[in-house]
């Protein structure tokens, strides 16, 4: 009850933010009673390329310790929010973001808070597996080095097996560790990253089309590690494929041309969309 | 149903012909343009080929060189001078230098000339009649100093004799190797006609012989003696520039290309520096040298035709190179990398330090090492700053007045005496580029080194 409050209110402080977009875009809400509570929420966030808007006044609440999955046509702008949530965008030159991201009621885009720090809490993987062109064991061990979270080397080979354990990964390389990270399969590098990202305990995983460029083994691999994951982590996914949103995430919002169409819990706004559009683009209609 | 599947099938065999009929087309083409790259492989190929051989063929007889093998007295009657004084008790030093400087004054005065003709005229076949300015013209006149320098260094040489190998001159070797034309009459010659005829002599009666020409190699530049010309002065001079420019352009070119590629704000400000430094890329290096000229000699009163001015001028004109090479090679990293990097809570320079450059570093070597080689080749800009000075002393530091290798090749090739100093430059060339196919060579081997471990 308490979220769909918190999606009214962003509505309105949206409607401060930019009155003709209001006319054009209200996002459809469906309230989920089971959702976990969300600690991380987005509140009327644009985002300018330049003088190109690419996303309009997104408000969307992520729940913590499920999945939830962005999803719509190439250039909706989803993969635009998610890295908005992790400050990627700070990278790219030109990128302005307007609006509100909280987690745990901190504004991330204060000017206070260290981008540093956030992306400790705030994980990424990729598209493309990138894995560093270093040892299977450096990949990992990487992130606590910089952070400072292993006190001794015992510590840190330990963040490191636990981590490619979490991901799924140990069993396959733990007689390499010391092998280039680069030589693994694609999917093993996939995995690899998840355990890069793990390795720095995130409270959230912002995964970018994780699976997009791996084949259907080692996405139902990654799959099946998602769902395993999503007991100790937040996390948010951005997929082309509407049956693996449909496999992995509890929630799902759909996203079109820069703009959020929709959001609800996933098993409802696949079986019943209630915006014309979202239904078009699960059956098939548009992307 | 049929019909149409019948027309796709009419409309696709129309479609198969047209395009074979375009194929054998297409084929020519291709072979042409594979044909056009190969011919200009193989005339650039033709033409390196051509200059090599040319300056080989022409450089290697200078590797060799005329020597004439004799006994020297060292004769008392000859030498007649007081023993080197030695510091008496109570003596003050600047007193026991005066004298050590007088006495080398009195040394210098001799007729070490008459210990060379001596030493020859003991060689002279039976009844050959020789005056002295003619026996004397055989010899590099660089030898009487050697001598003297063998006594100083060693003044118990008084009264023996010694086997020397003495340099034959410049116009002896010449005689000998064919590069004067034998048949021209006296007048043009260079030596007297006895002294061409004692040379034959001595080279059929072994008395003269070739050998490796170690001044070249060992020696400063001479005028006066042009067969104990050499390189080490230039070779040294050269080595300190490349140390200077090692020293400051790498680090300095590095370090900018990465802050403007990964940390610099895109901006007009970083446009405009991005258009400049291409820009100095193609200025002519002689401007480089006015530059020198006037800000490091003029302004800052560095010493002419020091190393030192003229390797802040090199590391001007390398700058550029190297600052354009190694962007070129930060922007070849994938952008996947900055991302893993920075998505894990790497600072900037975290990326840069941790993940760009160990990646890039093999290319920046490269690139370093061309511009250093590329420096090393560089002529022009020294002659402004005063580097094509005649300079008679291995410099022992960077302040020291110097010369380089291609300003040597520069000086040799407009010497005088040209048909011997052309074999000179042809070999002080080959010197050059067997120093920067080495550079090269090494920046190779690190590549491949360095990419294998990776």
């Amino acid at each position: 009850m308490n979220q769909v409050l918190t999606s009214r209110s962003a509505l309105e402080m949206s409607a401060t933010h930019s009155k003709d977009a209001l006319a054009s875009h209200q996002t459809v809400r469906t309230p989920d009673p089971d959702a976990h509570p969300s600690r991380l929420r987005a509140d009327g966030v644009s985002v300018f390329y330049g003088d190109k808007q690419a996303l309009f006044d997104v408000s969307i609440d992520i729940p913590e310790k499920s999945v939830s999955a962005l999803i719509g046509p190439s250039g909706c702008g989803k993969s635009t929010f998610l890295r908005c949530i992790n400050r990627m965008n700070d990278t790219i030159e030109g990128c302005k973001v307007t609006g509100d991201i909280t987690l745990d009621g901190q504004n991330l885009y204060d000017g206070n808070l260290d981008v540093v720090e956030l992306r400790a809490r705030i994980g990424m993987v990729f598209q493309k597996p990138n894995p560093f062109p270093k040892s299977i064991f450096e990949n990992v061990a990487y992130g606590p080095k910089i952070h400072g979270l292993a006190r001794n080397k015992t510590d840190l080979e330990e963040i490191v097996v636990t981590s490619l354990q979490k991901a799924g990964l140990f069993e396959e390389v733990k007689d390499r560790l010391h092998s280039p990270g680069t030589g693994l399969s694609g999917g093993q590098q996939q995995r690899l990253c998840i355990a890069r990202a793990m390795a720095v305990g995130p409270e959230v995983i912002l995964m970018d089309e994780p699976c997009s460029a791996l084949d259907p083994i080692a996405t139902a691999i990654i799959e099946e590690l998602i769902d395993e994951l999503r007991s100790n982590y937040t996390i948010v996914i951005v997929t082309h494929s509407m049956q693996q949103a449909a496999r992995v995430s509890q929630k799902t919002a759909f996203f079109h041309l820069g703009k959020l169409i929709e959001e609800g819990p996933t098993e409802a706004i696949f079986t019943n969309p209630r915006e014309k559009r979202t239904q078009d683009y699960i059956t098939g209609r548009i992307g | 149903m049929s019909d149409l599947s019948n027309q796709t099938k009419a409309a696709g065999e129309d479609r198969h012909a047209l395009v074979r009929k375009g194929l054998a087309r297409r084929h020519r083409t291709e072979w042409l343009f594979r044909a056009a790259g190969l011919t200009a492989v193989i005339l650039a190929l033709g033409f390196v080929a051509i200059l090599f051989t040319t300056i080989v063929s022409k450089g290697l007889p200078a590797f060799q060189q005329a020597y004439i093998s004799a006994n020297v007295q060292f004769d008392p009657e000859l030498l007649n001078l007081d023993p080197a004084p030695e510091r008496q008790a109570g003596q003050s030093q600047a007193d026991f230098q005066a004298q050590s400087f007088a006495w080398q004054r009195e040394l210098a005065m001799l007729n070490w000339n008459a210990l060379v003709e001596a030493s020859l005229r003991d060689l002279l076949p039976i009844g050959f009649e020789i005056d002295s300015r003619q026996l004397l013209s055989i010899v590099e006149t660089s030898e009487r100093h050697r001598l003297r320098e063998m006594f100083v260094a060693d003044p118990s040489l008084l009264g023996q004799t010694v086997p020397v190998e003495m340099l034959a001159s410049a116009n002896v070797d010449n005689w000998l190797k064919g590069t004067i034309n034998r048949e021209l009459g006296d007048a043009q010659q260079q030596l007297s006609a006895p002294a061409r005829q004692l040379a034959d002599e001595f080279y059929e009666n072994g008395v003269i012989h070739m050998g490796f020409a170690w001044a070249l190699l060992t020696n400063v530049d001479s005028r006066s003696a042009p067969a104990s010309a050499g390189l080490a002065g230039a070779f040294m001079g050269s080595l300190y520039m490349l140390l200077i420019v090692i020293v400051l352009a790498v680090p300095i070119g590095v370090a900018s290309a990465i802050y403007l590629e990964e940390f610099a704000p895109k901006s007009r400000l970083t446009d405009f520096i991005e258009v400049n430094i291409n820009n100095l890329a193609a200025v002519p290096s002689i401007v480089f040298g006015l530059l020198g000229a006037a800000v490091f000699i003029n302004y800052f009163r560095l010493p002419l035709s020091a190393p030192l001015a003229g390797g802040l001028v090199l590391t001007l004109m390398t700058l550029p190179t190297i600052i354009i090479a190694t962007r070129a090679a930060l922007k070849g990293v994938p952008q996947s990398l900055r991302q893993a990097a920075l998505g894990l809570g790497a600072s900037r320079s975290q990326m840069v330090f941790h993940h760009i450059l160990p990646v890039t570093f093999p290319s920046i070597l490269t690139a370093s090492i061309i511009g250093v080689a590329q420096a090393l080749g560089e002529t022009a800009p020294l002659l402004l700053i005063g580097m094509n000075a005649f300079v008679a002393q291995i410099p022992t530091s960077p302040m020291d007045q110097a010369t380089a290798l291609p300003v040597q090749i520069f000086l040799w090739n407009g010497n005088e005496n040209r048909n011997f100093f052309e074999a000179r430059t042809s070999a002080a060339i080959m010197v050059l580029l067997g120093l920067m196919i080495s550079l090269n060579a090494i920046a190779i081997f690190l590549r491949t080194y360095l990419e294998r471990k990776k």
